[in-house]
């Protein structure tokens, strides 16, 4: 692999020239951060698993099967059955389907909401910055998991769509952490002549914010977004373990602890076990991803 | 040093009054009000007499103001009035269970100071070393590991290994007894869900403590010390760790506040009849007059905890201070 990271002196092949700085960027990725390949990969597996669910899982992941329920692993169904005789391999597949689209959508949601306001913030500053920040300091001593909860007793009467619901919860709580990271890189970027020469320009205030201060803080964004995303999936099984999240029978990781995984560890223990070890690996994937994600993207915040 | 604490104290009536706000209106968004919510929610034909009754008995036949001064003057007193669901008032609902989740929180802290700083110090002392990837994986697996799925399989073990080592299963204490009644007895059922939590907090503050030491140990005082020809254990413990334990006070105090989120589903696999489990019925219950009140509980408690911190770092930094 060629060295990369564009300015530095590297090898003299010629592709380099070629490469976009995006395939630079991963290329330095995988020599150099090899934990932060394997997460890239976890997410890469997971994506696939949950795009093709429906090529992939051998047998369909709603359907019940009385005749066997708590099958054993075995050569059939390969992570053994649930409680109502459903394939569980099948069902972590689709389960991977579930945690993707809450957490890619309420992720890149929340962060993008939060990168407006807080460009915004910084942009224009004076009261608006300081009584959206003061606002977000309220909005920020509410635990995560708290937050998302209430969300869901004010929101749950308003929205039928559980998956709707749980997005939402999950989204709006995201919004004010972004907007703290984002708005603290701004405040940097609106020292910059070339924001007072856009205004000079006579540009508006929301092409100004768009089109040229967004585009320089997306580092912490994209660093924001995979931290979100690796959370949300944590979040949105909790919310579902506690029977507030996904409702059944759809396929979702933190449904299949519910209930039946107590009831029956001892007799079947795979049944806590499988959907358990899918929520980690997601999660260790997408942090070991967005660490290495950091580090390369912005080596100012390398120590933390 | 005082004039920072009265400021710092000042500092905490803004937000409190802040998310009392924002509770009280969160909940007024709500679509009809909570009366007809409930009754509608009970399937039954929904009674005018009944839902007047309801709304007279919550105070929310009222104009938008009083109850709003109502409310606050209730938090200034204690008084969160009648939970909806159990109608039980619910200073008293909290009070049952608010001494246990506090031993959670204590037992998680304790227990995560004691992995962390040790962990973290040999990590960064010996950092890049096959030690340092160990430790790393360790913590980063704590962030990963769902606490609600470390704590059904630290029951799944115990059930197995007492069950092949004794012949009899274990059974998980179900009623709560105060440590200083009976400390066996309490240990053996708070135990296990400190840990599902305590694991998870520790893999935070063991991170913290790795680069913070990291970095006080590349400072000039260090290589000084080195020159001195001090023993390396003297340098780490008595220059280094100091320094580098104010970021790691911070996020050992921050977490604090928010174990009372982690206990929201520690509690429910463990079955523990504290804060969190009361705060999911309460969700799941519709009880929003019990919702708006735990909400303003946990609220409350981060804030005090970040004050409690910040005066700490003040007395332990005094470059703070003078800021």
């Amino acid at each position: 692999m060629a060295t990369a990271s564009g300015s530095l002196v590297g090898s003299k092949s010629e592709d380099i020239a070629e490469r976009t700085p995006w395939s630079a960027v991963l290329g330095d990725l995988i020599r150099r951060k090899p934990l932060g390949a394997a997460g890239g990969l976890i997410v890469i597996v997971m994506v696939v698993s949950g795009v093709f669910a429906p090529l992939i899982a051998p047998f369909d992941p709603v359907v019940n099967d009385y005749a066997n329920p708590h099958v054993a692993p075995n050569l059939t169904n390969l992570m053994g059955t649930d409680q109502f005789g459903r394939d569980i391999l099948s069902r972590i597949i689709y389960g991977a389907r579930t945690a993707l689209l809450i957490g890619f959508i309420s992720a890149f949601v929340g962060a993008f909401s939060g990168l407006v306001l807080g460009v915004a913030s910084a942009y224009f500053g004076g009261l608006f910055d300081m009584v959206l920040q003061r606002f977000m300091d309220i909005v920020m001593a509410f635990p995560l998991i708290i937050l998302a909860l209430s969300m869901i007793a004010v929101l749950g009467p308003l929205v039928d769509n559980d998956v709707l619901l749980v997005i939402l919860a999950i989204t709006i709580p995201f919004i004010p952490r972004c907007a703290r990271v984002v708005r603290s890189s701004a405040l940097a970027i609106r020292e910059i002549p070339y924001v007072d020469a856009a205004r000079a320009c006579g540009f508006s205030h929301i092409r100004i914010i768009l089109r040229h201060m967004t585009p320089n803080v997306m580092a912490p964004f994209l660093i924001m977004i995979t931290a979100f995303v690796g959370q949300a999936i944590l979040l949105e099984a909790s919310l579902s373990y506690l029977g507030l999240g996904v409702q059944e029978p759809i396929a979702a990781w933190g449904l299949m602890l519910q209930g039946g995984a107590e009831e029956y560890a001892e007799s079947a223990p795979w049944i806590a076990v499988f959907p358990g070890l899918a929520i980690t690996l997601a999660v260790f994937g997408f942090s070991l991803f967005g660490d290495a994600l950091r580090d390369t993207l912005d080596p100012k915040l390398r120590s933390q | 040093m005082y004039e920072y604490i009265v400021k710092r104290i000042l500092l905490v009536f803004p937000t409190l009054l802040g998310a009392a706000i924002l509770v009280f209106f969160l909940l007024r968004l709500i679509p009809g009000d909570v009366c007809e919510l409930r009754m509608a929610g009970e399937g039954a034909f929904v009674d005018e007499e009944a839902l007047d009754a309801c709304r007279a008995n919550l105070g929310i036949d009222q104009s938008i103001f009083i109850q709003f001064v109502d409310f606050m003057w209730g938090l200034i007193r204690f008084d969160f009035g009648l939970s909806m669901w159990s109608g039980q008032p619910i200073v008293y609902e909290i009070g049952l269970r608010f001494e246990l989740s506090l031993q959670v929180a204590i037992m998680a802290t304790l227990f995560s100071i004691i992995i962390s700083i040790p962990l973290g110090t040999i990590s960064a002392v010996k950092a890049d070393t096959w030690i340092d990837y160990v430790v790393r994986t360790f913590s980063i697996a704590g962030i990963a590991i769902p606490s609600f799925w470390l704590g059904i399989l630290i029951i799944l073990f115990l059930l197995i290994f007492t069950q092949s080592w004794f012949g009899v299963a274990w059974m998980p204490p179900i009623q709560y007894v105060p440590i200083w009644v009976d400390p066996w007895y309490n240990m053996s059922m708070l135990i296990w869900p400190a840990l599902a939590t305590g694991y998870r907090y520790s893999a935070v503050a063991t991170r913290m403590t790795r680069s913070a030491l990291l970095e006080v140990l590349r400072e000039d005082y260090v290589r000084t010390a080195r020159a001195k020809g001090l023993l390396e254990k003297v340098i780490i413990n008595r220059h280094a760790l100091k320094n580098a334990m104010l970021p790691v006070v911070t996020v050992i105090g921050i977490e604090f506040a928010f174990l009372m989120g982690g206990l929201v589903v520690t509690e429910q696999v463990f079955n523990l009849n504290g804060l969190g489990k009361l705060f999911v019925e309460a969700v799941t219950n519709n009880d929003y007059s019990l919702t708006q009140a735990l909400v303003m509980v946990v609220v409350t408690i981060f804030v005090f905890t970040n004050l409690v911190v910040d005066i700490l770092y003040a007395w332990l930094d005094p470059r703070i201070r003078y800021n």
